[in-house]
C-alpha cells in the first residue's frame, strides 16, 4: 500500500520533470500549476491529511515565480501537486485500511 | 514573589548531600527568537553554596549550561538543623538568595 | 444528475460502507481487553501500573535517570505556578473551583467527559478554557505555558487516583470513541505512520534518540515537562508535534480529531493510575 503511493509519486514527479524540460515556462504556466497544486492541497486539508512537505513545496514555487524563475516555480508546483495528491490517495485508502490496525 | 531557589540538603554521617533547582531562562545567547532575531543572552554566572560561613561550592556557569539547571554536590560536614544559603548572580546583574535547614 | 447521485451512492454503499458501518458499532468494552491483553501479553516483566511511565516502562538505563530526575522533579515550578494561578479568583471574584466537582482538586482522571449537552468530547483543557470564558476571562493559548501549569498543578492533585473515563450509552459517545480509535490507527504524513505504527508496533524501540512509549498509558502522565522542549508542554501541544514529525500538518489545538483520540486512549488506560504532571526527555 504504502509502495503503491511511492511509485505513484515517483511516476507523477519524473513524468511532470519530461514535460517541462523542452519549452520554458511563462508566468501563466505557473499560475496554471500553482492552482491546480493549491486545489490539490486544499483537498487535502479537507480530509484532515494535509502534507507538511506539499505546503513547503508550494511555499518555494512562489518564491521562485516572485523572482522570474518560472522552470523551476512550475517544477516546484507540480511537486507540490503531486505530494497533496498522494496526501488524499493516502486518506483515502486509510479510511478502508485503518480497521485492520486495530487490535483485537 | 516566589524564591526561583529549590535546595534540599541531606545530612549523612559526616557528609551532607544538596541537590538544587533553580528557575532561570539561561539563554546563551546563540539562540534566535521567531522573528530572527538573536535572544540576548541571560544566565548565571555564579552560584555560590554556604554553610558554616564559609563557601563550600561553587558553580561558574555560562551559556552551555541550560534553562532551569539542576545541580547535586556533597561536601564534609554539616549536620542537621545547619543553615544552607544559596545565592546567584546572573549576566544581567539580577540575582536571589535562599536559606535552607540541612535534613 | 439523480441517476449519477444513486450510482455514485450505490458503489460507495458497496464497497466503504459495510467496514466503516460495523466499526461505528464498535465495543469499548472488547476493545480495552484486546488493547490491555496485547500490551500485558508482550511486555510481561512490567507491571499493569508501570506503563504509565512510558518509556521509562521500557528501558532501565532511561528509568536510573529519571529517577534521579524526580527527586527534584523540573516541572516543580509550573506545579507551583499552577497552584497560584488556580487559587487566584477571576475579575467578577469567582474562583475555577466553582467550575468543578470536588473544586477542581482531584478530578483530572475524570477527563476526557463526553458531553450529553453539546455532544462533543470535553477535554480537561477545553473545560478550563470553557470556566475562564464563563467567567469573562479570555481563553488561554491550549499549547502553551498558561495552560500547561493549571493542568500540571491538577494533574498533580491527582496523582495514583485510576484513570475513570466513561463511555456513556449515547451513540454520539460511541461515535466519538470510535473516531478516535479511527484517529489513532489511520496512517497520515508523508512518513506514513500512525499513531499505532510508534506506540503499538515499537514501544521500547528507538525512533532516532528516543525511546518509544507505549500507547497503554500514554495520557495518564500529561502534561509533561519535556527536557527537549526546556519547558511544560500541554496534551495539545504534544498530539500537534507528533503530527509535524511525520509531516502532516499539524490540526488546530484541541479539535476534535484531538479530543477523541484522547478520549479513545484514556478509557483504554481505565484503572491506571495518573502519573502526571510527567517529565520526559
Amino acid at each position: 500500500m504504502r509502495t503503491r503511493t511511492l511509485i505513484r509519486l515517483a511516476v507523477l514527479t519524473s513524468v511532470a520533470g519530461f514535460a517541462t524540460a523542452s519549452v520554458a515556462a511563462t508566468a501563466e504556466d505557473f499560475k496554471a500549476a500553482y492552482e491546480k497544486a493549491e486545489t490539490a492541497d486544499k483537498q487535502a486539508a479537507a480530509i484532515k491529511d494535509q502534507w507538511t512537505t506539499a505546503g513547503a513545496e508550494l511555499k518555494k514555487a512562489k518564491a521562485a515565480a516572485d523572482a522570474g524563475k518560472f522552470d523551476d516555480a512550475v517544477k516546484l508546483a507540480q511537486d507540490a501537486e503531486a505530494l497533496a495528491n498522494a496526501s488524499v490517495a493516502q486518506a483515502k485508502e486509510q479510511q478502508k485500511l485503518w480497521p485492520e490496525a486495530v487490535l483485537r | 514573589m516566589a524564591s526561583t531557589i529549590r535546595v534540599r540538603a541531606i545530612a549523612s554521617g559526616d557528609t551532607t548531600q544538596v541537590q538544587s533547582l533553580i528557575s532561570h531562562p539561561m539563554d546563551s545567547g546563540f539562540v534566535k527568537d521567531s522573528k530572527g532575531q538573536i535572544i540576548p543572552p541571560h544566565h548565571i554566572e555564579v552560584v555560590e553554596f554556604e554553610h558554616g560561613g564559609k563557601v563550600v561550592f561553587t558553580c561558574l556557569w555560562g551559556p552551555a549550561v541550560s534553562k532551569d539547571p539542576y545541580v547535586k554536590f556533597s561536601f564534609k560536614g554539616g549536620k542537621k538543623g545547619d543553615d544552607l544559603k544559596v545565592s546567584w548572580v546572573d549576566n544581567k546583574g539580577q540575582s536571589d538568595s535562599t536559606v535552607a535547614k540541612v535534613q | 444528475m439523480l441517476r449519477k447521485i444513486l450510482i455514485a451512492a450505490a458503489i460507495v454503499a458497496g464497497a466503504v460502507q459495510p467496514l466503516w458501518a460495523a466499526d461505528r458499532a464498535s465495543d469499548p468494552k472488547a476493545d480495552f481487553k484486546a488493547f490491555r491483553d496485547y500490551f500485558t501479553n508482550r511486555f510481561p516483566k512490567v507491571a499493569l501500573d508501570d506503563f504509565v511511565n512510558g518509556p521509562y516502562s521500557m528501558d532501565e538505563g532511561l528509568r536510573k535517570q529519571w529517577k534521579a530526575i524526580d527527586e527534584f522533579p523540573p516541572y516543580e515550578f509550573a506545579v507551583e505556578k499552577g497552584k497560584d494561578m488556580f487559587a487566584t479568583p477571576f475579575k467578577n471574584g469567582k474562583t475555577y473551583g466553582e467550575c468543578f466537582a470536588n473544586k477542581g482538586v482531584g478530578i483530572r482522571q475524570t477527563y476526557p467527559q463526553f458531553d450529553t449537552k453539546s455532544g462533543q468530547v470535553i477535554t480537561l483543557d477545553v473545560a478550563l478554557n470553557q470556566c475562564r470564558e464563563a467567567n469573562g476571562e479570555k481563553p488561554f493559548d491550549y499549547s502553551k505555558d498558561d495552560m500547561a501549569a493549571l493542568t500540571a498543578y491538577m494533574a498533580f492533585t491527582s496523582r495514583g487516583k485510576p484513570m475513570d473515563i466513561k463511555v456513556p450509552d449515547d451513540p454520539r459517545a460511541l461515535t466519538a470513541y470510535t473516531k478516535g480509535k479511527e484517529y489513532f490507527y489511520t496512517r497520515r504524513g508523508q512518513l506514513n505512520f500512525s499513531c499505532a505504527s510508534c506506540h503499538v508496533q515499537n514501544p521500547g524501540n528507538h525512533i532516532r534518540t528516543e525511546v518509544l512509549a507505549p500507547a497503554l498509558g500514554i495520557m495518564n502522565a500529561m502534561p509533561i515537562y519535556r527536557s527537549a522542549w526546556g519547558g511544560m508542554g500541554t496534551t495539545s501541544r504534544r498530539l500537534r508535534s507528533c503530527n509535524s514529525q511525520v509531516r502532516a500538518t499539524p490540526l488546530k489545538a484541541e479539535s476534535e480529531e484531538y479530543r477523541d483520540v484522547e478520549y479513545y486512549l484514556s478509557y483504554m488506560a481505565n484503572g491506571l493510575p495518573i502519573s502526571g504532571p510527567g517529565a520526559r526527555p
